[in-house]
């Protein structure tokens, strides 16, 4: 079996491991939540809508997960990347970065010319992983509210 | 946002260092070459070195050399030995009838330093090297093209 990095498409036989990589980091348990994106993402699918996973000696090892929307918040069409994991065992490899590489050309390749996504500021780690891919603060701010 | 001329040139330093950390500079070389002050240069050093973020080299020529991990440092490691990232009121006291102003105005700069200090905190002095040699190569590019 290769040791060599694989970025390919997601199947449905992968369900389990993104539930379980999705664990690895500190958000809860998401199986249905994940059911619910691959109907979407993997078993429909759709050119816009892209569901990548690095595969190395059989093993998947990471995700990411992304897909065109348009005027959002009066946005002209640009590509989203909403959901992004490495296995923490796998990280600092340049996994991330090839995923996110292959990811921006796909979505390049659909007509945007602009990728987006939010993090949480605490997550120290994936906004240092965003801006070593070239991302800065947007034009956008986040902004909310608790219900009382 | 407003660096201190010592989180500025602790920044330059380290970034001049930490582009190649082989290499050993003296004060006087990274002053030439960004033409600052060597005496203002050489205080913000000792705290470099203090800190651990640079080696101070011994014997013939001397100089300093980076000592840290550039994936690992961010800005705002650097700034934070010269100066806190906190927003300031500057109104040393202030009358009971200015409470709701002032607790309003200090949760809008919490936010602002929460959003500054979550940004610089992010940018590690690899990730800023490489925007800067791309932002080179690009100025080059066009200089080139005209």
């Amino acid at each position: 079996m290769s040791n060599k990095l694989l970025i390919r498409n997601a199947l449905p036989t992968d369900l389990e491991a993104i539930i379980s990589l999705d664990r690895t980091t500190p958000d809860k348990d998401k199986a249905d939540y994940w059911q619910g994106i691959f109907e979407h993402y993997v078993v429909k699918g759709r050119a816009d809508r892209i569901f990548l996973v690095a595969e190395k000696a059989g093993t998947v090892i990471g995700f990411i997960v992304g897909e065109v929307r348009a005027w959002e918040f009066g946005s002209p069409p640009c590509g989203w990347v909403f959901a992004l994991a490495v296995s923490p065992d796998a990280r600092e490899q340049g996994t991330g970065k090839q995923m996110f590489d292959e990811i921006c050309s796909r979505l390049k390749k659909t007509g945007v010319s602009t990728v987006r996504t939010m993090a949480n500021l605490d997550q120290k780690l994936t906004l240092s992983f965003l801006r070593s891919m070239g991302l800065r603060t947007g034009r956008y701010i986040e902004l909310e509210k608790q219900l009382d | 946002m407003k660096l201190n001329k010592a989180s500025l040139l602790g920044l330059i330093a380290v970034l001049e260092l930490a582009d190649d950390p082989e290499q050993q500079l003296s004060t006087t070389d990274i002053a030439e070459k960004y033409d600052i002050s060597t005496h203002h240069l050489a205080k913000v050093m000792r705290n470099l070195v203090h800190k651990g973020v640079v080696q101070a080299m011994r014997g013939v020529g001397g100089g300093y050399r980076f000592a840290g991990n550039p994936n690992r440092t961010t800005l705002l490691d650097i700034i934070q030995l010269f100066e806190t990232m906190e927003s300031e009121l500057d109104l040393p006291h202030w009358s009971k009838a200015a409470d709701p102003i002032i607790s309003e105005l200090q949760s809008i700069t919490n936010e602002i330093d929460d959003v500054t200090k979550a940004i610089l905190e992010t940018i590690t002095l690899s990730a800023a090297l490489k925007n800067m040699h791309l932002r080179s190569e690009a100025a080059q590019k066009a200089g080139n093209g005209k």
